[in-house]
């Protein structure tokens, strides 16, 4: 709570006994501390005795803040960090569910086993494949959706509310409903291709077939999302500019690049972070995907696996819940290292500007 | 009765393997309701026990059992008792079962438990009510002998009590076969294939007659059946996994990638929604057929009543695949109760009317010369003489021993199928990565 700075400081000290160089009353809820020290306000009084009242103000003032903040951290420290924490520490034991020898420490084992285990890594590229696919897609889409929506439209609140409408619908009857749409023998989309006179495509076979067709699923969900995070930074833009540009004769796609994006660059760090963060943690759309119910190697080549995939495979299948931890532990570091990463680059692209 | 996994809900409630489904329609509602009870139960504690001294009793499956007419019966004749079913995935049942006894909470009063997953379960004795101490040695007798065998941990327990066994045969559409130039009654059509390589040999005539169709839905369950055959599957009776010394997995595993390169196979994946549509629009023209598999087919793909049949499997009419046991969970507050539902859910009468109704076989030996089952025909299967199949099949099987890790084994292997019905994989490759995967799971 204390203000920093030595100039504040070198103000109130020394002027403050002065009679004619009054400063301005230091703000007791800002700085408590100093009134007690001080001579107070007014030349030469002598400084009654603070009242229980008072004091009891004063201690409101500095304590209640962090009584406001608290709830956070408490929750914070209760659903985060103390699973963080333990979460580690099983990852650092042979601990599984089922069975007489439920658990021994073992060390760093289960991160040396994961870094060598073919199906991490396998899990790992799926990840980032279908991340690349649909973050770099549903940004542009989101962004070119905004700008129209932010031209004069008639009911646009309608379709500005409607774009929100993929990210409301629940998840799991979306996956469910996409997967049909991208059947092999009777999907949509492959009679669509068909009359197009390609395919047909057996879709949750292929590799990348199968990528691109989770990445359909997310920028479906998340475009309009983005869009509306967009459209709201967009409208915080000063008119003048974008009159100004007009006046120069510049265009509405030159406007878009040389006012609209480089004024967004904040708003687009967020939403690729949570893109991000979303992407690294893709669970529903490819486990639901895969054709066989309940199972859980995102296809019978886990040609769809993704990293929390392979976590619940791990965890919740072979009860393993050491080895599970262990991912989720390199899973929070990825996060971070690819959060980071990632706001690195954003802000360099942009700040070039 | 805790909602525990966080995922089942999110996973498909769709049907797993043995007892047959239900109609999606009916799935949604269970599924609702199912929700909707536990939630309630949750608010209310976990007592079991009505205000007035009613028994509330839980009963969880996956698929169709055919229960739900019977519970009403039940709650009539005993007016004390209320019964709750939770309906469940298969795959995603017998894992909730085990992380429910390992949390100790949870568990319903009575649990089916599945012959793959059952040596799973009996390996954990502590966790179920040995029957005998309610009652079950009156049983005795009452099921084939080894289906009363194989839930017994030891000469002193029991925790279960069999429902249904599998048996095996083939339902066939008898129109694909008349348009492919293929006798179309059942007794020639079982005459053509005498073994499984001349099934095969069918197979092929019938493709290169080109209905647009192919002879089988998928590889996995042509593996399973030419298995089920098999004097010994994955373990021997000691739990050693025997997945790659085993020569009929080999056999079986050859011969379905005969089919499956060969082009026979719809290639399509057990349960999922293309394969029911499949069995809706005709895509094949057969289907290796348990008992329970006549449910799965009348309740799927109810407008092709009439074109199917069902004829006598290839290599003489034996062979098992599925059957089920009904468990008290020793989480159970109530386990007389819970022991005496089991019991009469799975006596001679309710069985028999659960065959009538979907197709699933009794395990029950007195019915097995009881006509109103053996001259039982199905006018969904073309008046098929079922009731005569099954008995003949039921009573031909040797029984398999399943290990503790079985369900996952099977699952690797057919997993290896798929990639080879997919295009990821040669069969060489796939057969090596389904043993590595099979190894690992057994761990």
């Amino acid at each position: 709570m204390k203000r920093s700075g030595p100039q504040t400081r070198a103000v109130a000290g020394p002027a403050a006994p002065g009679p004619g160089a009054a400063p301005p009353p230091p703000d007791p809820a800002r700085d408590p501390g100093r009134t007690e020290r001080g001579p107070g306000r007014g030349a030469g009084a002598t400084r009654p005795r603070l009242g229980f009242r008072h004091r009891l103000q004063r201690t409101d003032a500095s304590v209640s803040p962090y009584l406001y903040v608290a709830p956070f951290f408490l929750l914070f420290l209760g659903f985060m960090l103390f699973p963080l924490g333990y979460t580690f520490y099983v990852s650092l034991n042979d601990w599984n569910l089922i069975g007489a020898e439920a658990r021994s420490f073992t060390g760093l084992e289960n991160y040396r086993t994961l870094l060598a285990d073919p199906n991490f890594w396998n899990a790992l590229r799926n990840t980032f494949s279908i991340w690349l696919l649909s973050t770099v897609p549903q940004l542009l889409l989101a962004l070119g959706l905004a700008h129209l929506l932010n031209a004069r439209l008639r009911g646009k609140t309608l379709f500005r509310m409607g774009v929100l409408v993929p990210n409301v619908a629940s998840l799991v009857a979306v996956t469910i409903i996409f997967a049909q749409l991208f059947g092999r023998d009777f999907g949509l989309i492959n009679w669509l291709l068909g009359l197009a006179g390609v395919g047909p495509i057996d879709w949750q076979a292929g590799t990348a077939s199968s990528h691109i067709a989770i990445a359909v699923m997310v920028v479906w969900r998340w475009t309009g999302y983005h869009a509306l995070i967009y459209l709201a930074a967009m409208q915080a833009i000063p008119r003048e500019l974008y009159e100004a540009a007009s006046l120069d004769g510049a265009g509405s796609f030159q406007m878009l690049r040389s006012i609209t994006i480089p004024a967004l660059r904040p708003v687009i760090i967020f939403s690729v972070l949570i893109s991000t963060i979303y992407g690294m943690q893709i669970f529903a759309e490819p486990l639901l995907f895969d054709p066989k119910p309940g199972s859980v190697t995102g296809g019978a080549g886990r040609q769809f696996q993704t990293l929390t995939v392979y976590l619940y495979e791990q965890g919740f299948r072979e009860f393993d819940f050491g080895y599970a931890a262990t991912i989720g532990w390199v899973m929070f570091l990825l996060v971070v290292a690819v959060a980071l990463v990632n706001y690195a680059l954003t802000r360099r692209i942009s700040s070039t500007r | 009765m805790r909602w525990r996994d966080p995922l089942s809900w999110i996973t498909r409630p769709a049907d797993g393997s043995p007892a047959g489904g239900t109609r999606r329609v009916r799935r949604g509602r269970v599924l609702a309701a199912t929700v909707a009870v536990s939630l309630l139960a949750t608010a209310c504690g976990d007592s079991g026990e009505g205000g007035d001294g009613t028994i509330e009793l839980t009963i969880a499956t996956f698929n169709d059992f055919g229960f739900q007419p019977l519970y009403e019966q039940y709650m009539d004749e005993h007016p004390n008792i209320t019964i709750t079913e939770h309906v469940a995935e298969y795959q995603n049942h017998h894992t909730q079962l085990a992380t429910r006894l390992a949390a100790g909470n949870g568990a319903a009063d009575v649990v089916a438990i599945e012959g793959d997953f059952l040596a799973q379960f009996t390996a954990q004795p502590q966790n179920f009510y040995n029957l005998f101490d309610y009652g079950a040695d009156e049983l005795e007798g009452r099921w084939l002998d080894w289906k009363w065998q194989q839930s017994m941990p030891d000469a002193d327990t029991q925790i279960g009590l069999g429902t249904d066994v599998g048996g095996l045969a083939i339902c066939y559409r008898r129109d694909l076969f008349e348009q492919a130039g293929l006798p179309a009654d059942r007794d020639e059509v079982a005459a053509l294939w005498p073994d499984w390589e001349s099934y095969l040999e069918v197979g092929r005539q019938f493709v290169a007659a080109d209905t647009g169709a192919r002879f089988l839905d998928s590889g996995p369950l042509l593996f399973n059946a030419i298995l089920g055959q098999a004097p010994q599957a994955f373990y021997e009776p000691d739990n050693t996994l025997i997945v790659e010394s085993n020569p009929a997995i080999k056999q079986a595993w050859d011969l379905v990638m005969e089919a499956v390169e060969g082009g026979l196979s719809a290639n399509l994946v057990q349960y999922s929604t293309q394969w029911t549509t499949g069995l809706q629009q005709g895509t094949f023209a057969t289907i290796t057929c348990p008992a329970w598999m006549m449910a799965f087919i009348q309740s799927q793909a109810e407008d092709t009543a009439g074109n199917w049949d069902v004829a006598a499997v290839p290599n003489g009419g034996g062979g098992n695949w599925g059957g089920s046991w009904l468990t008290v969970p020793s989480q159970s507050d109530h386990p007389q109760e819970a022991y005496e539902l089991a019991a009469w859910l799975t006596a001679p009468e309710q069985a028999l009317s659960v065959f009538q109704r979907l197709g699933n076989m009794p395990s029950t030996v007195e019915l097995y010369e009881n006509p109103e089952l053996t001259e039982f025909t199905n006018p969904f299967f073309h008046d098929a003489p079922v009731g005569r199949i099954f008995t003949d099949a039921a009573q031909a099987l040797e029984p398999q021993y399943q290990g503790p890790s079985s369900a996952a084994v099977r699952l690797a292997v057919q997993n290896g199928i798929r990639r080879v019905e997919d295009g990821q994989q040669s069969p060489e490759q796939a057969w090596e990565t389904a043993l590595g995967e099979a190894v690992r799971a057994a761990d």
